[in-house]
């Protein structure tokens, strides 16, 4: 089982005085195949640029709650994002449209008033000299751009990206040179399968090397690696996700299962965990 | 204008609360603006031991509001007492308990704990939430046990304030607005969730584990104004008014029906720094409206006939 954790740990730490700001859209770029939807081609992925907020510092792994001005009083909630980059006075997020609020956010304009409180929750462990294996699904590459970009050594990194939409969808020019990868598709149920297999392999080797594990995607990918974690006894941090109304801990609306005693919040407790924390 | 209004002998500085169970414990917000700059805070509903809260999904947005059925989690009285009320600024904004029970003689226990506590100054007995199964709402649907519920508490708070928080999920909320009033309550708070329910038809599903739930924010204003307005006509109690306000325009409009201060809910959701703006960008609009004292203005609502 892996150690206890150190009340030193980065995941482990209150949220750095986050700020509530009105912001504004620097860009909004598709990430995508440079074909027409029409024809076929999956949808572009977003990459949404605001100006950063005045923070005093934050985490890979933490993640803000955007809300554009003009949605007034609908929709009503902020939607919560996981921070790509806050680097050189900009913030940036990687998002896809799954709903009504991320659908309204690919038609926003630069220039227009977006209200952003953050930086929010846990973030990932970094360990000087610890071979860490990154995990992500699809979606789940975002924190891990920002993770690679302030990581102190990238030789100890090794980042894993599974994805199901055209590569093209993902901005693996923002990850830093250098950084050792794997991008690999899976389309059917056969390649699901012998990706979860190397998964496994992977996850086996880190725990044999005493390394770290971090995995981010969606919640099908993530209780995998859960499962993995638990029976190879690797040290692993899990990202969820969960709807959200407030983003602070207030509504108990994002709770998940913990390992024992009652629900945790994932914008708050999390939404980085240690696997043996929670139930997947 | 001198912005302070007193409620059953508790002075608040100004008229803005925030409605429990969307201000966490108050702590969860110090990072968003001054908890001394609000009139008072009333936190997340207490019972008596620790509650789990019902599974997940527990919210679902909805057209300019949300259903919540978060089945009262919170972390139990002794708790709060313990590990968050020493946090919150209590000697400069009241800090109002909101409670729950199952029956009228838990309620009693806690109320006593909770009024016996320095930095609680008042308490807001729920009888009103539509999301556990005993006790809750029905509490608040039936006028014989509202004033049961409202007599057991008020002869345990010593000299605290006991705020009766109504529902609107009756016929006639005047009925148990008396009820309370004749049972000895100090002032009423109005309105809780509306009950509903969202459904998915692609997985043929409710949105929430619950099935229902209630409903929130910008959405109920009206129907949570005039439930107000009734009160306000039917009883002699100070009223803290409640129900979709996201503006200080909406305050304004809860005070000129009747309510005597009011709170913000589901609105602190839609930015964190919500309660504070709002208390902030009263003054300027009463000043707009050349409102010189709250005596003139609460209640000043004219009928056309």
């Amino acid at each position: 089982m892996p150690d206890p954790v150190s009340p030193e740990e980065a995941s482990s730490k209150p949220p750095l005085h986050p700020t509530c700001e009105e912001t504004t859209v620097v860009s909004l770029t598709p990430v995508g195949p440079s074909i027409d939807i029409a024809a076929g081609a999956d949808k572009p992925l977003w990459l949404l640029d605001l100006v950063l907020p005045n923070w005093g510092r934050w985490r890979p792994g933490q993640f803000v709650m955007l809300r554009p001005a003009a949605w007034g009083l609908d929709p009503l909630w902020a939607r919560p994002f996981s921070i790509c980059m806050a680097e050189a006075g900009v913030l940036r997020v990687f998002f896809q449209d799954v709903g009504r609020g991320t659908a309204a956010l690919t038609r926003i304009r630069p220039g227009e008033r977006v209200v952003v409180w953050g930086p929010l929750g846990t973030s990932f462990a970094i360990r000087p000299q610890t071979p860490t294996l990154l995990l992500a699904g699809g979606m789940g590459l975002a924190p891990f751009i920002g993770y690679a970009r302030v990581h102190p050594d990238l030789t100890d990194l090794h980042l894993i990206l599974g994805h199901r939409q055209d590569q093209a969808c993902y901005p693996l020019n923002l990850l830093p040179e250098g950084l050792s990868k794997e991008i690999m598709r899976q389309q059917s149920e056969e390649e699901l399968q012998a990706f979860v297999e190397h998964l496994e392999r992977k996850v086996l080797d880190y725990a044999v090397r005493d390394g770290l594990v971090l995995a981010c995607g969606p919640h099908p990918f993530l209780r995998a690696v859960h499962g993995l974690a638990l029976r190879h006894g690797v040290k692993t941090q899990l990202s969820l996700e969960n709807r959200m109304a407030c983003g602070v801990g207030a509504c108990l609306g994002c709770v998940t299962e913990a390992a024992q005693g009652p629900p945790v919040r994932v914008c708050n407790q999390g939404p980085v965990f240690w696997a043996t924390d929670i139930k997947l | 204008m001198d912005l302070s209004v007193t409620i059953a002998g508790l002075r608040l500085k100004n008229p803005i609360l925030t409605a429990s169970g969307t201000f966490g414990y108050g702590l969860e917000f110090t990072p968003y603006g001054d908890l001394k700059a609000l009139g008072g805070i009333v936190v997340k509903g207490l019972s008596w031991e620790p509650r789990e809260g019902n599974p997940m999904p527990r919210i679902a947005e909805t057209p300019c509001g949300m259903l919540n059925a978060i089945g009262l989690q919170n972390i139990g009285a002794r708790e709060f007492v313990e590990k968050k009320l020493p946090h919150l600024p209590w000697a400069e904004v009241p800090v109002i308990a909101n409670l729950y029970a199952c029956d009228a003689e838990e309620f009693a226990r806690l109320a006593e704990y909770l009024a016996a506590q320095e930095g609680v100054a008042a308490l807001e007995v729920n009888i009103s939430c539509p999301n556990v199964r005993a006790g809750g709402v029905l509490f608040g649907q039936d006028p014989v046990q509202a004033a049961q519920v409202t007599r057991a508490v008020k002869a345990r708070s010593g000299t605290k304030p006991v705020i009766v928080k109504l529902s609107p999920n009756v016929t006639d909320i005047t009925a148990i607005a008396k009820a309370a009033a004749d049972a000895g309550a100090d002032a009423l708070a109005l309105i809780n969730t509306l009950t509903g329910m969202a459904v998915d038809i692609r997985t043929r599903r409710p949105r929430l584990a619950n099935v229902v739930g209630g409903l929130s924010g910008p959405a109920v204003k009206p129907v949570a104004l005039r439930c107000v307005h009734q009160v306000c006509r039917a009883v002699d109690l100070p009223v803290l008014g409640m129900g979709g306000i996201s503006s200080a325009e909406d305050v304004l409009e809860f005070i000129l029906v009747g309510a005597s201060a009011v709170q913000v809910g589901t609105a602190n959701f839609l930015r964190p720094d919500m309660s504070f703006r709002i208390a902030a960008q009263l003054p300027t609009l009463l000043h707009e409206l050349n409102v010189s004292s709250w005596e003139e203005f609460r209640g000043a609502l004219q009928t056309w006939i």
